[in-house]
């Protein structure tokens, strides 16, 4: 019953794109204007991390609610700590609690865990349907693009890596946003997949 | 006046000319983001009409009735461009005037 009224998967995923597009305006702005800029009204230094923590949070109820496989579930749980860490530092770094820049590394930990889970908990190749191919795409980009934040912990000022960071936001969300419940990928849905559905 | 205060007085308004230009630029980048995410989603609707649940609504639950991606991109724009950008593009002209 309690299914039955729940909003499908695909729309907690676009919610969650829909968050992570923001994010990635938010940090491309950022980057642009530089940290000086950007804190000149106090308020502006939470906005970011305290999305990313609030994302963290929300995503416990998706674990709680919309996996069906211990190891869905735990990629899920995995999801929702590294992005409460992340958040929860950066705010700690905003706020004058936490003083070091290494901080940001916990950033660059949030996009490892997170890659890594998403490639583990994937059990189908590349193209057995559009969710694989999502789950494979985003894991890799997100193993990637941990290097920016790695480059930021040493080089705050580095414009072209607070860019790439803010980009792999912006990419997460339209993948995020290319998700449907059984959908094929360039043509190609495996029979196993289930019939095609929206 | 020298040609050689002359030359060097053109060359340092060139100077601020060129860093006025530069900060104008960023200025706009930063007010053109929303919209452009607006676009972004304007072009999706566009290309997939059929994401947008509530151009067909018979027979759609009351989710898949809230649920239309491109308007959300669009809304994310609309929101980054009426809240966060106004701010951040006076706070670096002051920023810029300062200097």
């Amino acid at each position: 019953m309690i299914a039955g009224i729940m909003p499908q998967a695909e729309m907690v995923h676009w919610w969650f794109a829909s968050g992570f597009l923001m994010l990635g305006l938010l940090l491309f702005a950022e980057a642009l204007v530089g940290p000086e800029v950007w804190r000149r009204r106090p308020w502006r230094a939470y906005l970011w991390p305290g999305l990313a923590f609030s994302m963290g949070v929300l995503m416990w109820p998706v674990m709680a609610f919309y996996t069906n496989s211990a190891i869905h579930m735990v990629a899920h749980g995995s999801w929702a700590e590294v992005l409460m860490l992340a958040g929860a530092a950066e705010l700690g770094v905003a706020r004058g609690k936490l003083h070091s820049q290494y901080w940001r590394l916990t950033s660059s930990l949030a996009l490892v865990v997170s890659g890594t889970a998403f490639i583990v908990h994937e059990q189908n190749h590349w193209l057995f349907s559009r969710a694989a191919f999502l789950h494979h795409a985003l894991g890799w980009t997100a193993l990637v693009c941990a290097v920016f934040p790695l480059v930021l912990a040493f080089r705050p000022r580095s414009i072209a890596a607070a860019s790439g960071f803010a980009m792999f936001f912006v990419t997460l969300a339209v993948l995020l946003y290319c998700d449907r419940d059984v959908a094929p990928i360039f043509g190609h849905l495996s029979q196993f997949a289930g019939p095609m559905h929206r | 006046m020298s040609a050689d205060i002359a030359h060097e007085l053109k060359r340092h308004d060139g100077d601020e000319l060129e860093q006025a230009r530069s900060r104008t630029l960023r200025a706009r980048i930063v007010l053109a983001l929303g919209p452009a995410a607006m676009v972004g989603g304007l072009v999706w609707a566009v290309l997939q009409p059929w994401r947008l649940t509530l151009l067909h609504p018979h027979g759609q639950g009351l989710w898949w009735l809230l649920a239309e991606p491109p308007f959300y991109v669009i809304v994310v724009g609309l929101v980054f461009r009426l809240v966060i950008a106004p701010g951040v593009a006076a706070d670096l002209e002051e920023a810029e005037a300062e200097r």
